[in-house]
């Protein structure tokens, strides 16, 4: 089943509201406090960005309905910290802790630059790609975790047992349905797959329309 | 403990009472111990991170300066400049546009493995991430607000040329529209087409007519900067 994260093509949403191009305003300070906090404390390397992801989509449909954008990041930080064991639920209710000296990977500021700038590549020495641009392939249905039940994965519901052609080769990329439950980076090929906006809908808006999607080999067959 | 498990259970499923003076539906959510407030609920996690030595305040100060003064959409837009002005950077960049971006000595978090995509006559592209909210942070920064909103995950990929139409932006016939769902860890720029009556300009009056929306899609360049 899906979980309420996987939204595209849902019916009924509003208009979108642009803004004033450039640099963007964080917000209020807390926004800024919640960017900062999750960046930081991502910095220990107690997660991964999968693992985050996840705990992101792990709130309960009427929570993440309702929270806003950093209220969400909140949410799956306090959970993260609580699941590792770097904070306590204790910790939590009482809204502070004893002090302690600095964590051995505490994110200290003169780290924050170079890491900024180098980040975390997800390339990885892997298994050559069965499938070539101009290849047809058939998606996964349905969009599942094949490991573990309701678990992370990153086919969309609207893309599940689609056929579409591989339009670009990314060489193998960590494979979040893993890494996001430790069960391994297990790296695979990862492809560009262009989807007609006329197969995914039924009908397309435009002629010619289309949609494409980064898509790790399990989730492929051949078509 | 402030806000006892027992209080919640009775709106911890669908038809429960929905009303219920609850912060948070999910009893086994370590995060619905925190107060429901936002602003309180982020000083207490900063409290207890800080305190514990998790997190360092100065880290912090370091991050927000690099995203609210340092990196942002004018880096994206040198790089659409030197590829309208250089031929061979621009056939660099379509290439691979990691390492083109890197010449211009950009490079990061959130934009590890680039993959520029050029706008023609033929081809509109548009990026968004349905899934959650991927974004090429080195070369536009953070997000803006429209591009996280369900609104637009939900429906970049179905109704594109409505949603361009909220942005003022509506193509000629004959030109498709391409939607790249950023559901991996590539991040996708948009090379907009260059605006005519631009021939003369440098590369820096070039990068003023390249706005964020122009690098994400719902933009074109030289419309509104």
């Amino acid at each position: 089943m899906t979980r309420v994260h996987d939204m595209g093509g849902r019916y009924g949403d509003p208009a979108v509201i642009p803004e004033p191009q450039g640099i963007v305003p964080i917000g209020p300070e807390w926004h800024r406090k919640a960017l900062a906090l999750t960046l930081a404390a991502g910095g220990l390397g107690a997660w991964s960005i999968d693992t985050s992801r996840h705990a992101r989509e792990s709130l309960s449909p009427k929570d993440y309905a309702r929270f806003s954008y950093y209220e969400k990041w909140m949410a799956a930080l306090a959970d993260l910290l609580v699941e590792k064991g770097l904070v306590t639920k204790d910790e939590l209710a009482a809204g502070t802790a004893e002090p302690a000296g600095a964590h051995p990977k505490l994110f200290r500021a003169e780290a924050v630059g170079p890491a900024l700038k180098r980040g975390s590549p997800y390339t990885r020495p892997g298994a050559e790609p069965a499938f070539a641009p101009g290849d047809r392939v058939r998606t996964r249905l349905p969009a599942r975790n094949a490991d573990i039940p309701g678990g992370h994965t990153r086919l969309p519901a609207y893309a599940a047992g689609q056929t579409g052609t591989v339009i670009l080769s990314h060489g193998a990329h960590v494979l979040p349905d893993a890494n996001a439950h430790g069960l391994g980076e297990r790296p695979e090929p990862l492809y560009t797959v262009a989807f007609t906006a006329a197969d995914l809908w039924g009908e397309a808006e435009g002629e010619g329309d289309e949609v494409t999607l980064d898509l790790w080999q399990s989730y492929l067959v051949p078509a | 403990m402030r806000r006892p498990f027992g209080r919640c259970i009775l709106d911890s499923g669908f038809g429960a009472p929905h009303d219920a003076p609850m912060p948070h539906d999910h009893p086994d959510h370590p995060h619905s111990l925190l107060p429901s407030d936002p602003a309180l609920r982020v000083k207490a996690l900063e409290t207890i991170l800080v305190r514990k030595g998790l997190v360092d305040p100065a880290a912090m100060d370091e991050i927000l300066d690099t995203y609210e003064r340092k990196v942002g959409p004018h880096l994206g837009a040198k790089v659409v400049a030197r590829a309208w002005s250089d031929p061979a950077f621009r056939d660099r960049l379509l290439a691979d546009a990691t390492a083109a971006i890197a010449e211009l000595g950009i490079s990061g978090r959130q934009g590890e493995h680039v993959v520029a995509v050029e706008n023609t006559p033929d081809t509109h592209n548009m990026v968004v991430c349905t899934l959650c909210s991927c974004y090429p942070w080195p070369l536009l920064g953070i997000p803006p607000a429209w591009y996280k909103s369900d609104a637009y995950r939900a429906r970049a990929v179905r109704e594109p040329r409505k949603v361009l139409a909220e942005f003022g932006v509506s193509l000629p016939d004959g030109q498709k529209v391409r939607v790249w769902d950023s559901t991996a860890e590539v991040r996708y720029l948009v090379v907009p087409m260059r605006p005519e009556g631009s021939e003369g300009l440098d590369e820096a009056a070039l990068s003023d007519l390249v706005s964020r929306d122009s690098m994400i899609g719902t933009g074109l360049a030289g419309a509104s900067k």
